[in-house]
């Protein structure tokens, strides 16, 4: 595979950090090198949080990434922040719960996901977190479906066994977005 | 063994369990309080000794006292913690005692901020506290480096009876990666001596004591020091280069900018730039001899250009290696901001002929 860098970002405790462990917990699992790299500063519930998250099959170099290859944008702020960033051709997954506008990025891979909406109706209207992680593997295919709930899975063992039907539930509804989306942008291409 | 995606903090403290350290002291800081409280719960696993002390000069002088009963201890802060720690680590370099600490670097001076930097480059590798003492110093510059040089920090630290400084920024700490624990179980226990004190029932009772009030006394000490660091600087130096070897210009940096570096050096390459990477592991004793060879292997008036998240320390060892061959250029952030691989590479590209 080509090395691929992700920026997730969004408002502290809607899980990016946690979805980007997941996406790079998966890659190892896969026999991929991965960092994983959050901002951490002064930041609380509701502050903004973002990682970096780098996978390739050579050892990663740097994993602060002035470029990423993809963005997942849980909220305008971080929209605002970092889509001009993204590198041209990559993949901008957009919180259309939250984030009104459009992205400007016309050379990029615009998906947007209404992700309270299909969490809900995954039946875990907190998991928003794998509904945009979802809709990020269906668009790129940057890693199988299966290994990514794979990942979810283990995140929930030991007690909390209870969330892993509807967490993986979440990521499969944001899987199907993702690929929706990313089988339409090439009919139009 | 198999690979398990950890923080740097975790992975740091059960780096330690493995490398046989039993007791732990310190006073939680950001950006390395994950190291305490993980070992505050994994060290009573082993049969080991968590405790939080009252400040960071209670936490280095129970070091001192552990090291000095012979027990393999160390502790852990972050920049102003560890300046708090310098009295006492005078105290035990003085004493010759092993201990390990870690300094998980962030933004100074002063109170600073809890973001990463480099910017305690001169307090680590000058000293630090008072008296004509050094600490060994090593830099990881990723997950898997820290968790291996804290297996050669305990062993260095013996071999020497010398603290050891693992020296990392708060970047390291914080961030996860795939690491792989190359000791199984836990490391043997310190080897018998003949200074800890243990109880001195049925042999001669043993003093450790940093008084010294005859000069002469005092300056024995100092000498039997020197030829320690002299024989650590012929004995332990560690460092990695990376990219051409007959490079148009040469970066040097250390830690995490190493790293980011290399990243502006790869973009750079693949433009059919000729760079390379010199990267100390051990910033005392420091590469001089080696980095020195790399920048005699390259062309007539190339340059050297030393990258730190700081406002420039590092480059004066830079120049003591270059005793005046070379240009030394330097280009850092500190406070916090960390130079970006586009940043760093775009710096280089001016430089270049």
């Amino acid at each position: 595979m080509k090395a691929t860098n992700v920026l997730m970002a969004g408002f502290g405790g809607q899980g990016m950090l946690l979805a980007g462990k997941v996406l790079a917990q998966a890659a190892m699992a896969k026999g991929l090198q991965v960092s994983w790299l959050p901002s951490y500063g002064p930041e609380m519930r509701g502050g903004t949080a973002n990682v970096i998250v780098c996978i390739s099959k050579d050892p990663i170099a740097s994993p602060l990434v002035s470029r990423p290859d993809a963005l997942l944008a849980m909220n305008l702020p971080s929209l605002d922040r970092f889509e001009k960033s993204v590198v041209p051709g990559g993949t901008i997954v957009v919180n259309g719960t939250l984030i009104a506008r459009e992205s400007s990025r016309a050379d990029c891979r615009v998906v947007r996901v209404d992700t309270r909406a299909l969490a809900q109706a995954a039946g875990n209207e907190r998991a928003v977190n794998f509904v945009m992680l979802g809709a990020y593997v269906g668009a790129t295919g940057v890693l199988p479906a299966e290994t990514v709930e794979e990942a979810i899975a283990d995140e929930f063992r030991e007690g909390k066994e209870k969330h892993i039907e509807s967490n993986v539930a979440a990521f499969r509804v944001g899987l199907e977005e993702g690929r929706r989306a990313a089988f339409a942008s090439e009919v139009h291409a | 063994m198999s690979k398990v995606l950890m923080k740097g903090n975790e992975a740091l403290g059960e780096a330690a369990i493995r490398a046989g350290c039993v007791h732990f002291f310190g006073y939680p800081i950001t950006p390395q309080t994950e190291i305490p409280e993980y070992l505050c719960k994994r060290l009573p696993e082993v049969g080991g000794v968590f405790l939080q002390a009252e400040s960071e000069v209670a936490a280095i002088h129970m070091v001192y006292g552990a090291a000095g009963a012979g027990v393999r201890c160390m502790t852990s802060s972050s920049s102003p913690g560890i300046s708090l720690m310098a009295e006492g680590m005078s105290y035990i370099a003085a004493c010759e005692l092993p201990c390990v600490v870690i300094n998980m670097m962030r933004a100074g001076p002063g109170l600073g901020g809890i973001l990463p930097a480099q910017s305690d480059y001169f307090q680590a590798t000058r000293g630090h506290g008072h008296g004509d003492y050094q600490c060994i110093v090593l830099a990881p510059a990723s997950v898997q480096e820290a968790v291996d040089l804290m297996t050669l920090a305990f062993d260095l630290a013996e071999k020497y009876r010398n603290p050891v400084m693992v020296c990392a920024d708060g970047m390291i700490g914080q961030m996860m990666e795939p690491v792989e624990f190359r000791t199984e179980g836990r490391g043997p226990p310190m080897a018998e001596n003949d200074w800890a004190l243990t109880g001195c029932e049925g042999r001669p009772r043993r003093i450790v004591n940093s008084l010294h009030l005859a000069p002469e006394q005092n300056f024995a000490c100092n000498v039997r020091l020197k030829e320690k660091y002299d024989r650590a600087a012929r004995e332990e130096v560690r460092f990695e280069v990376y990219g051409d070897e007959r490079p148009d210009l040469l970066v040097v940096a250390f830690g995490t900018m190493a790293r980011i570096s290399k990243s502006a050096i790869d973009d750079l390459r693949r433009e059919g730039r000729r760079v390379g990477l010199f990267r100390p592991i051990t910033l005392n004793p420091w590469p001089y001899a080696r980095c020195r060879a790399a920048m005699d292997a390259m062309p007539v008036g190339a340059k050297v250009l030393d990258v730190e998240m700081s406002m420039g320390q590092m480059i004066y060892d830079v120049k003591l290696a270059a005793e005046g061959t070379r240009a030394i250029e330097f280009f850092g952030k500190a406070g916090g901001l960390v130079p970006s691989p586009d940043e760093v590479a775009e710096r280089i590209r001016a430089l270049l002929p």
